[in-house]
């Protein structure tokens, strides 16, 4: 398990999900891969297919309609498995938190791991978010010297 | 031949409405098609009737992130409509600044996802690279790289400082001939041309008959654009012109979105240069009850508000047309006959669709058959690769 560990935070794989966001959110995941930003230099790639992702990022208020979908896709996910909820919508539901549609936030739906805010986040800080997630894995596997539980 | 279905969506990043294609294939060629919409639904208009009339400006703006400034604009004008009153001149011109903006990152970020799908992602990261200059000079001028929440019923919330106005200019220059280059790009290469001439043609009666708007109307040689025909901002007071094409297909949609980059250019360094001095809000206390309607250019299209009043300060009443609603109907035309390599620039072209396609499935009706929208981007990538060796050849 050691070594999965090590080469899992090495070259993170993001499935990007969008559950009801206004579009911005989205669009500045996308931003990072593009030349001012280029999160590929930190091995993390967008994958079309859940099956292949580590990570899991996850933006908008969600609604109804997601719901039973987000509990699918993270169910398809391999282990070890990371959630970044990205965007004010993701954390709290943001400006949508009295729509009849968005009963409640993304954490509790399914876990969360990381909770990136800002409406959008600048790409700057997704990165970072990101950052800090491998930093603290990688810390905490130090200090107990043994795997977080992968959920 | 057995029919096929391919159900596309319903989710995709990226886009103001969501919606479920059910696409019916026989072989290669696209049958039919059906549409589902809804899957993004917030409950949006009656958001609004819950907010006051200061709120309901940022909740509209979260309508779509990409149109971040079409729906406060259309908004507003809806509810300077029931006061009968005008936003001060300096405060149209700031407005009719970020609009010009939004809409040059807008077309920039469709062009480069459009050149993605086709298999040419230095187009995708030359545009969105591009993309970063407009939106550095979105947050000099509001703060913000998107959301600007620079609007205000009655007028805008921040003014634009003189001192900003030279590095803007420079920025807004300096695009100009990667823009060029851009144009260039899609004009010279005769990949290009094979993949987009032809294919996915609206006619000028169906642009017509489906109340197309926008730029996959003005592509069909439909001379429609609120921003000529009903004029609101300052749009009558610079000088730019219309981009019309007449072919209807993919490539001329193409076209009259690049020609309007440059249009876009235009008007702002023409706002910059005559930025009136004096107030940019005329202190709104109270809404009298009555009902006004919005509409403006958004870069995808008409934007329609309508906003009933009754004297509190919540509307009575708030609804929204998103240009996309209108535009999608006309996929029963342009797709239908089609291949299925050329279904995803088909979709795309509208400008709501580049990001169903990363969900898409192919599924045969027995469902023997599983593609997935990687499949599908991909088959559309083979084909550019095919036309590529076979004209090498
Ligand atoms: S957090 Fe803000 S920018 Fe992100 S999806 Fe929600 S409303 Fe849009």
């Amino acid at each position: 398990m050691r070594l999965l560990e090590k080469v899992f935070l090495k070259s993170l794989w993001v499935f990007h999900l969008a559950t009801g966001s206004c579009n911005n959110c989205d669009i500045e995941i996308l931003d990072c891969l593009t030349p001012r930003h280029d999160i590929e230099r930190f091995g993390m790639l967008l994958t079309g297919s859940i099956k292949h992702a580590d990570v899991l990022m996850v933006t908008g208020a969600v609604n109804r309609q997601c719901i039973p979908r987000i509990k699918r896709v993270y169910e398809q996910m391999p282990k070890p498995r990371l959630v970044v909820a990205i965007g004010e919508c993701a954390l709290s539901r943001g400006v949508f938190m009295q729509s009849y549609n968005c009963p409640m936030p993304l954490d509790h739906v399914i876990p969360v791991d990381v909770y990136i805010p800002g409406c959008p986040p600048r790409p700057e800080a997704i990165m970072a978010g990101l950052l800090k997630l491998i930093e603290r894995r990688k810390e905490n596997r130090a200090e107990t010297g043994r795997e977080n539980d992968s959920r | 031949m057995a029919k096929t279905i391919i159900p596309i969506g319903p989710y995709h990043p990226l886009q103001e409405e969501p919606e479920f294609f059910i696409l019916t294939v026989e072989g290669e060629t696209v049958v039919d098609i059906d549409l589902r919409i809804g899957y993004n639904h917030r409950g949006i208009e009656k958001l609004c009737e819950q907010q006051t009339y200061d709120q309901v400006t940022f909740v509209v703006e979260r309508v779509c992130g990409i149109c971040s400034t079409s729906h406060p604009f259309a908004y507003t004008q809806a509810v300077e409509d029931i006061l009968s009153i005008e936003a001060p001149p300096r405060a149209q011109y700031i407005r009719t600044i970020i609009a010009e903006g939004e809409r040059l990152h807008s077309h920039l970020l469709w062009l480069g996802l459009a050149g993605h799908f086709l298999g040419y992602n230095t187009i995708f990261m030359w545009a969105w690279k591009l993309r970063e200059e407009i939106l550095d000079v979105m947050e000099i001028l509001s703060g913000n790289r998107n959301n600007y929440a620079m609007f205000k019923v009655g007028g805008v919330l921040r003014d634009i400082k003189k001192e900003d106005i030279p590095t803007v200019q420079k920025k807004v220059d300096s695009i100009v001939p990667t823009l060029k280059k851009l144009r260039s790009a899609v004009m010279d290469d005769p990949v290009l041309h094979a993949r987009t001439k032809g294919i996915g043609v609206l006619s000028r009666e169906a642009a017509i008959d489906y109340c197309a708007v926008g730029p996959t109307a003005r592509a069909s040689g439909v001379a429609r654009d609120i921003r000529k025909n009903s004029p609101y901002g300052v749009y009558d007071q610079v000088d730019w012109n219309m981009v019309v094409t007449e072919n209807g297909d993919v490539f001329d949609k193409v076209l009259v979105r690049l020609g309007e980059m440059f249009e876009s250019v235009k008007i702002i360094t023409a706002c910059l240069s005559q930025l009136p001095e004096g107030e940019i809000d005329c202190h709104i206390t109270e809404v009298p009850p009555g009902e006004g309607i919005g509409h403006i250019e958004a870069p995808r299209g008409e934007c329609f508000h309508y906003v009933r009043s009754d004297g509190t300060n919540r509307p009575e009443r708030h609804k929204i047309r998103a240009p996309t609603f209108m535009n999608l109907p006309t996929f029963k035309k342009t797709v239908i006959g089609g291949k299925i390599p050329d279904t995803v620039i088909t979709l795309a072209a509208i400008d709501p669709c580049y990001c169903c396609t990363e969900r898409m499935t192919v599924q045969d009706l027995k469902g023997q058959k599983l593609y997935t929208g990687e499949d599908l981007i991909r088959l559309s990538q083979e084909k550019t690769d095919q036309i590529i060796a076979e004209m090498r050849r």
